[in-house]
């Protein structure tokens, strides 16, 4: 018997294995790839039938996503003055003029407000927690963690009418705060769980060593638990992140203008102008690059985090 | 440096009562071992001092001043813990200067830099300085973080078996450094340890502790020579203590149950029969394995000795200790 291992896979099941998810990863990627394609395509192309694999990419998508455009007769094209840029030789291509930038910018500025600030304040607020529920005696520790995670049960958008009221009432409908606030309480219960499980495994011998060494209890918890549980903060961030930025339903019910985020924004595009499927496509592909960036930027700690507990130290 | 007092002293966990009234005076620049089996209170004893545990009843005073009411950190105690006892994340330098830059010492920079030199040259850990914590080995590792707390100027230095997760050479050396450290300094220490070398080689004296009470305190010859109990005599002897029915050998004081005998006080020669069981040649010693009348017995022997298992050799008592019925030495 010669190579025989009973823990390493042998050839042909790596082989195997591979294949597979060789396979997933072309199954789940593959609309993804498909609306960036859409966002480089003419509109003509992006519903041509049979579709289009090969074509004349174009950034006319980009340029419509960012524009607001009149159609204006051609004899009136000719009379203005030379374009000013290429966006607008775009769009006098088609037989239009600009007349101003459309909201997708401040719409997508919200939903980095929104998205970053409640997954600031959740991993803010869920460490603190964490922490405390790690390392002290709290009074009824486990009904109260039990209590967290239960607000995690019911799915969040069977509350949305109490929240409307009671976002009317107090004035947060439409409001960055508003939904900074709501996210951070869906988002919570998940952040103080993942965490405190972190800080359960940064032996305690670290802070009451610092704590001997002339730190106080908070600037123990700075500077000797917060480096070391930055694994577990990043992924935490990543799985709130991505909630919050992805969130539709209760952003379609409680933003309308001044707080309204992407997810809302990006399918009225459609009507603007007829069927703008490249616009949409581009609105969609811009909406994807903070997170998968966030993400990428994290990636080493989201790793570990996933795979956290699953061996023991 | 400075005297550490604890007077009646309970900590209890729960229903378990981990350190009992203890009283236990460590003078100025007093090097004093804890000894004691497991669950002893002797890790509980230093966690008091530290401040890192708040004691159900008593006082514990620094430098004659109590300090029931101060912080870890206002107490002004230095710390090496058995284990994970290095910032996993910070440099050894960092570690090193990590007390040092603490808001209560607040120490200028071109100070931090000379104290950690002088700490990494007497560790000889100066080549490893820029390295991560996580980067070095185990003994490495300790040397930093008895370093740590080497780095500071602390009324009282509280170690708790310091060197157990040591390979035996390291030990000895850094047995003797710490020994050294200590008498130069003049720091008063108080050090938790099973090892009896340990205890014997570098205390000026030796508590030994029994389920959280002080049951003997005394120089280590003190307490090698003349224990007060049964559970003294065991903890310091390599072999342990023999100890047999007291009248095996003859007449004893009234009331005596047991007969302690160390291996090294056992006359051989005359006396009563013994038959050898085994002889082991450790080196440094040999052991005799003996049996009399159905009683196990270790002694010590000449290493030329023509002792073979089957022999029969004559042994008696030489400075006896005799204990009565509780284990409390009564002759």
């Amino acid at each position: 018997m010669s190579g025989y291992s009973i823990t390493e896979p042998s050839a042909g099941q790596k082989w195997v294995a591979g294949v597979l998810v060789a396979l997933y990863a072309l199954v789940t990627l593959l609309p993804l790839a498909w609306i960036v394609a859409t966002s480089f395509k003419s509109p003509a192309d992006s519903i041509a039938y049979p579709p289009k694999v090969i074509f004349d990419p174009t950034i006319e998508g980009y340029v419509n996503l960012f524009t607001t455009r009149t159609r204006i007769p051609a004899d009136q094209i000719d009379s203005l003055p030379p374009p000013a840029n290429f966006a607008e030789q775009i769009v006098r291509d088609q037989g239009m003029m600009i007349t101003g930038p459309s909201r997708y910018g401040a719409r997508f500025l919200n939903s980095v407000i929104i998205g970053f600030g409640s997954t600031f304040l959740s991993i803010f607020l869920g460490t603190l927690a964490a922490y405390a529920f790690s390392r002290f005696r709290v009074p009824l520790k486990d009904d109260l963690m039990f209590f967290i995670l239960s607000t995690r049960m019911m799915p969040p958008i069977a509350v949305a009418i109490p929240i409307f009221l009671m976002f009317r009432s107090l004035g947060l409908s439409d409001t960055h705060l508003g939904m900074i606030l709501l996210y951070t309480a869906v988002n919570i219960s998940l952040a103080v769980w993942l965490l405190k499980g972190f800080i359960d495994e940064i032996p305690r011998e670290y802070e009451e060593a610092a704590l001997i060494d002339g730190y106080t209890r908070f600037q123990a918890f700075y500077k000797v638990v917060l480096p070391q549980a930055a694994t577990g903060i990043a992924s935490t961030a990543i799985f709130c992140l991505i909630f919050a930025w992805n969130e539709y339903a209760f952003a379609v019910l409680l933003t309308s203008g001044v707080a309204q985020t992407a997810p809302p924004f990006i399918p009225t595009i459609i009507g603007v102008g007829g069927q703008d499927w490249p616009a949409v496509a581009a609105g969609a592909t811009l909406f994807l690059i903070p997170v998968v960036v966030f993400t990428v930027l994290l990636r080493k700690h989201l790793l570990r985090g996933i795979t956290f507990g699953a061996v023991r130290k | 440096m400075a005297e550490v007092r604890l007077s009646g002293v309970t900590k209890r966990f729960g229903g378990t009562t981990a350190v009992d009234a203890m009283s236990l005076t460590v003078a100025d620049g007093a090097f004093v071992v804890l000894l004691g089996p497991t669950g002893a209170g002797k890790t509980t004893t230093l966690r008091l001092i530290a401040g890192l545990e708040k004691p159900d009843s008593g006082d514990i005073s620094i430098g004659g001043r109590s300090v029931l009411a101060e912080t870890p950190a206002q107490r002004n105690v230095a710390m090496v813990f058995q284990q994970y006892s290095l910032y996993p994340h910070l440099t050894v330098r960092e570690n090193l200067a990590f007390p040092l830059k603490s808001p209560i010492l607040d120490t200028a920079p071109q100070q931090i830099e000379r104290r950690v030199a002088e700490v990494a040259e007497i560790l000889r850990i100066g080549h490893k300085l820029d390295n991560k914590a996580t980067a070095l080995s185990g003994g490495e590792m300790q040397r930093v973080s008895i370093g740590r707390a080497l780095v500071r100027k602390p009324q009282i230095f509280l170690m708790d078996e310091p060197l157990s997760s040591l390979d035996a050479k390291l030990r000895a050396d850094l047995r003797v450094e710490l020994k050294r450290i200590q008498s130069d300094l003049g720091s008063t220490l108080l050090y938790v340890t099973h090892d009896q070398i340990e205890a014997m080689t570098m205390a000026t004296h030796v508590g030994v502790l029994d389920r959280g009470r002080l049951v003997q305190f005394g120089t280590p010859r003190e307490i090698y020579e003349n224990p007060s109990s049964i559970y003294v005599a065991t903890r310091l002897g390599q072999p342990r203590i023999n100890t047999l029915p007291a009248d095996l050998f003859g007449p004893a004081p009234a009331g005596a149950a047991t007969i302690g005998l160390r291996p090294e006080h056992i006359h051989t020669g005359d006396g009563r029969p013994a038959s050898v069981v085994r002889v082991e040649h450790l080196g440094d010693q040999t052991r005799l394995h003996l049996d009399i009348a159905g009683y196990a017995l270790v002694t010590l022997a000449d290493p030329h000795t023509p002792l073979t298992p089957g022999d029969t050799v004559a042994i008696r008592p030489a400075n006896p200790l005799y204990f009565d019925s509780n284990g409390s030495r009564i002759a």
